[in-house]
């Protein structure tokens, strides 16, 4: 059978935050660009964003600007992050929020009819850009309408809406194709009908989210099967920081079918506070001593904060994710957990039922339905889940560009800008940043491209056989499988991690790898479930690995990585990144890189103090000089 | 807690297929989305159904379950008896691709025929200055999901393909209000054109639309009758007519 051809200049894949805008951008500098996504229009991950876009617009406190926000993200990061990232992120932050209201979003607005700031996290300003707390919803809506805009231009200018845009839903690509070194397209299957289908295009945007599949309770939704990082990966890319993943604090942890699911970290900005099976708060016991002068000591003062920040201290439940997580970790362990084995967060005594229907309808309208918990009259049962990677492809900070020419990646794919941890509300503005920058970076690349790579029948025939393969087998049933991965990156590879545990969670996946090698799908090719999670399978699987071998090489903890067996940061660890890649398609190899140093001017804008807590006594040296001078 | 319930689910492709019975367990807690996974995972792998965030945000699993329009992950296992046999077919509005998933390339096709958000020349991004009063209003309507279940529900096209070409449907009424009611959007004749190229006048306000929004959006009453009282300057609409007639004579 003849397989259906595509020739674009650009191909998207993801149609969350990040792809969307790299496709408006690569749209609006002229180049015909596909999108191609796994589910419907509009239904991706960035939906389920609840809190809001991180941007200092200094809207609520005038005191914030791009090097407050930079600090933040840093420090949240522990220092890992890739600077020049953070940088761009916290300087463009405010024009992308201001972008999406000139195209239609509606955020909520300050007294003098400004958009309105929140606090959340290591944020030291109120700073998130909110719609209540749908904000990803608002976000995805108005990219979504942007796309549709610029399709109303076209077909005014040409008569047809799809002739410099368009929507290829409910697509998966399995493999992308190279001529030579270079992209020069890629290969997937319609869930629809499961015909298969080729796009030629030199440049390939990476926008497919994260990896939360792979574990049992996670607030992920089923697309989050590392795709992106897969495809990359055999391409011949490198994946850094992939031992870093965010346990979100605060999932819900009852009932069993809906644990894990995302409670906004809102509710702790806007007043809620977590307490154990004692009614402590005990979140003031586990203020680390980085951030010891930054945080509240007494509930009295934290509480004033919300009124008078220019005078208190922020109360400890809005210290980073990884804080709050490993804290409520250590409460249940210790025995003073919720019946459900999750902690208790509490805004009913808080704030007024009113208000809290307005700030929070959301979460209100989720612990009705689904746990018939009245979040205005009682407590909420909350616990860790796994919500966001913060490694993922290696990329050129100003383009997105990765290692393989043509090949760019934006958004959670992507790693470096979160460091060790994501601070919440710097998801939903990375995607605004790099997803325009990433979009851009492959419009250059094709200016600058001398000759179209060609398409190689030989790797076509090669995906074909791959993606047709449990098809034509009595194989070993995928979701069972995909089960087994589960349960052992959840146990194995979770929030807490030993050497031992990642070692015999390396040895399951070795042996997951064979069987993914013979899962079969029963069934017929149209809209087959079974069969797509065949092909999601080996994806996983190779993330995993990735996840597992940086987790096990590691030895000591930061941000989203904690290893039982190595307590504590070391500051030579800092400067060193675990790059991942495959010679063989099936097995990893990592390599130690350096973190390159931070630019002169950047690093001046920490105080000695803190930096000392992060750096070796080399670095401090040359601090010293730098300041010196 | 647990126990084995009857489900009968449509399975089909090609526009053929019929109702198959399953027997299944049933956890505490657990919603419909939960148990045709569960179906999925151990009896059916090719069964299909569209979901994504079970969480009631992405409005991907809108299926009928006894009849009723309803998201699959909102849909609560104990709302049912256990001896209850629970019925799940597709969305009857739109064609089936396979068992419980539809074509609903008709909503695309429709969102692309709205003119959209216009801003005044000159306004640059960061210079909008809107109040929380205003926005709200808009903003009740951008909470759609985009589930389409009240295009599915609504009667004007539910068993009439024949109006499709001429009629939008209740998610797209909302769009145009939202865009109607937006500070800064200087399109003209929002109104006009939602009564003359979406259909709005086809509209009885049964509010089906209303009772099915799983965000509770007041889609007949703050989207659609005002639209339909302000057009009628300029269109013979027979409801608001019928309407301002009641209203006069109680007076």
């Amino acid at each position: 059978m003849e397989i259906e051809r595509h020739e674009y200049d650009v191909i998207v894949i993801g149609a969350g935050g990040a792809g969307l805008r790299a496709a408006i951008e690569a749209r609006q500098q002229g180049k015909r660009t596909a999108i191609v996504c796994k589910s419907l229009f509009g239904k991706a991950h960035t939906v389920m964003a609840e809190g809001g876009a991180a941007a200092a617009m200094g809207n609520v406190n005038s005191d914030d600007n791009w090097m407050v926000h930079f600090r933040d993200t840093m420090r949240g990061g522990k220092f890992l992050n890739n600077w020049r990232m953070a940088e761009l992120h916290a300087k463009e932050a405010p024009d992308r929020v201001w972008e999406l209201e000139a195209w239609g979003a509606l955020f909520d607005r300050t007294k003098d009819g400004k958009i309105s700031q929140r606090n959340f996290g290591g944020h030291e300003y109120p700073r998130l850009a909110h719609v209540g707390d749908r904000t990803g919803l608002e976000l995805i809506r108005t990219l979504q309408q942007r796309v549709v805009a610029l399709q109303q231009e076209d077909y005014e200018t040409h008569g047809d809406y799809e002739a410099y845009i368009k929507v290829f839903q409910e697509c998966t690509i399995t493999r992308l194709l190279k001529d030579g070194d270079r992209i020069s397209g890629g290969f997937g299957y319609w869930r629809e009908s499961g015909n298969f289908v080729l796009f030629d295009a030199p440049a390939v945007v990476l926008a497919t989210g994260g990896i939360g599949k792979s574990y049992v309770v996670t607030s992920n939704s089923w697309e989050y099967t590392g795709d992106g990082h897969a495809l990359a990966l055999l391409a011949g890319a490198n994946l850094i920081n992939m031992e870093f993943i965010q346990f979100h604090p605060t999932g819900m942890v009852w009932p069993p079918s809906v644990r894990g699911i995302l409670v906004t970290e809102s509710v702790r900005g806007d007043g809620g506070v977590l307490r154990n099976s004692e009614g402590e708060r005990f979140m003031f016991n586990y203020v680390p001593d980085v951030f010891k002068d930054k945080y509240a000591t007494s509930e009295e003062e934290g509480d004033r904060w919300y009124t008078d920040q220019a005078n208190n201290r922020r109360p400890p439940e809005l210290l980073p994710r990884d804080e709050v997580a490993r804290a409520i970790n250590a409460e249940v362990k210790a025995g003073r957990g919720s019946p459900q084995g999750g902690v208790y967060l509490d805004v009913s005594t808080r704030l007024p039922a009113e208000e809290i229907k307005r700030r929070l309808p959301s979460m209100h309208h989720q612990f009705k339905e689904l746990a018939d918990v009245d979040i205005t009259a009682e407590p909420m049962q909350v616990g860790p889940t796994c919500h966001y990677i913060m490694g993922g492809i290696e990329v050129d900070a100003d383009s997105g560009a990765a290692s393989v020419p043509g090949l760019f990646a934006a958004g959670e794919v992507s790693g470096g800008m979160h460091g060790s941890n994501r601070l919440g509300g710097n998801s939903l503005s990375d995607l605004l940043v790099f997803g325009r920058r990433a979009g851009a970076g492959a419009a250059a690349y094709l200016d600058g491209l001398p000759a179209r790579p060609k398409v190689d029948q030989v790797q076509v025939d090669a995906a074909r056989a791959e993606a047709e393969a449990p098809l034509q087998r009595a194989g070993e049933n995928p979701y069972e499988v995909h089960q087994e991965l589960q349960r052992t990156m959840n146990e194995l590879v979770g929030i807490i991690r030993k050497a031992e545990e990642v070692s015999e969670a390396l040895e399951v996946v070795e042996k997951l790898k064979e069987r993914v090698q013979l899962v079969g799908a029963a069934g017929t090719r149209i809209y087959n479930p079974g069969w797509h999670l065949a092909l999601d399978l080996r994806n996983m699987v190779l993330v995993s690995e990735c996840v597992a071998r940086a987790a096990l090489l590691r030895q000591e903890s930061r941000g989203g990585h904690t290893r039982d067996d190595f307590p504590g940061m070391r500051p030579e660890w800092r400067q060193k990144l675990l790059a991942c890649s495959t010679e063989d398609g099936t097995s990893i190899t990592i390599e130690e890189k350096a973190q390159p140093a931070m630019r002169d001017d950047l690093i001046s804008l920490f105080d000695r103090d803190e930096l000392s807590k992060y750096l070796t006594d080399e670095e401090m040296a040359e601090f010293d000089r730098i300041a010196k001078s | 807690m647990s126990y084995k319930a009857k489900f009968k689910v449509w399975r089909g492709e090609g526009g053929e297929g019929k109702l198959e019975d399953f027997t299944i367990e049933v956890n505490e807690g657990e919603v419909v989305l939960d148990i045709i996974h569960r179906l999925q995972a151990t009896q059916a792998p090719d069964l299909a159904v569209r979901w994504n965030c079970k969480a009631g945000k992405c409005g991907s699993c809108s299926m009928e379950i006894n009849g009723k329009p309803r998201l699959g992950c909102m849909t609560r296992m104990s709302t049912f008896s256990e001896d209850e046999t629970i019925t799940v077919t597709p969305m009857r509005t739109f064609p089936v691709i396979k068992d419980l998933v539809t074509d609903v390339s008709y909503n695309y096709e429709k969102a692309r025929e709205v003119p959209s958000f216009t801003p005044p020349e000159g306004v640059r991004p960061g210079e909008y200055r809107m109040q929380q009063v205003d926005v709200q209003r808009g903003q009740e309507f951008r909470k759609c999901i985009e589930c389409f279940m009240c295009n599915n529900v609504c009667h004007v096209i539910r068993d009439h393909e024949e109006n499709k070409p001429a009629f939008s449907g209740p998610r797209f009424f909302i769009r145009i209000a939202e865009l109607d009611m937006h500070p800064y959007d200087v399109a003209p004749d929002r109104k006009e054109t939602a009564q003359g190229e979406h259909g709005l006048g086809y509209c009885n306000i049964t509010k089906c639309c209303t009772e099915v929004c799983p965000e509770h959006i007041k889609i007949t009453d703050n989207a659609i009758i005002p639209m339909k009282e302000r057009v009628v300057d300029t269109k013979y609409d027979p409801l608001v007519w019928l309407g301002n007639k009641i209203f006069k004579r109680s007076k």
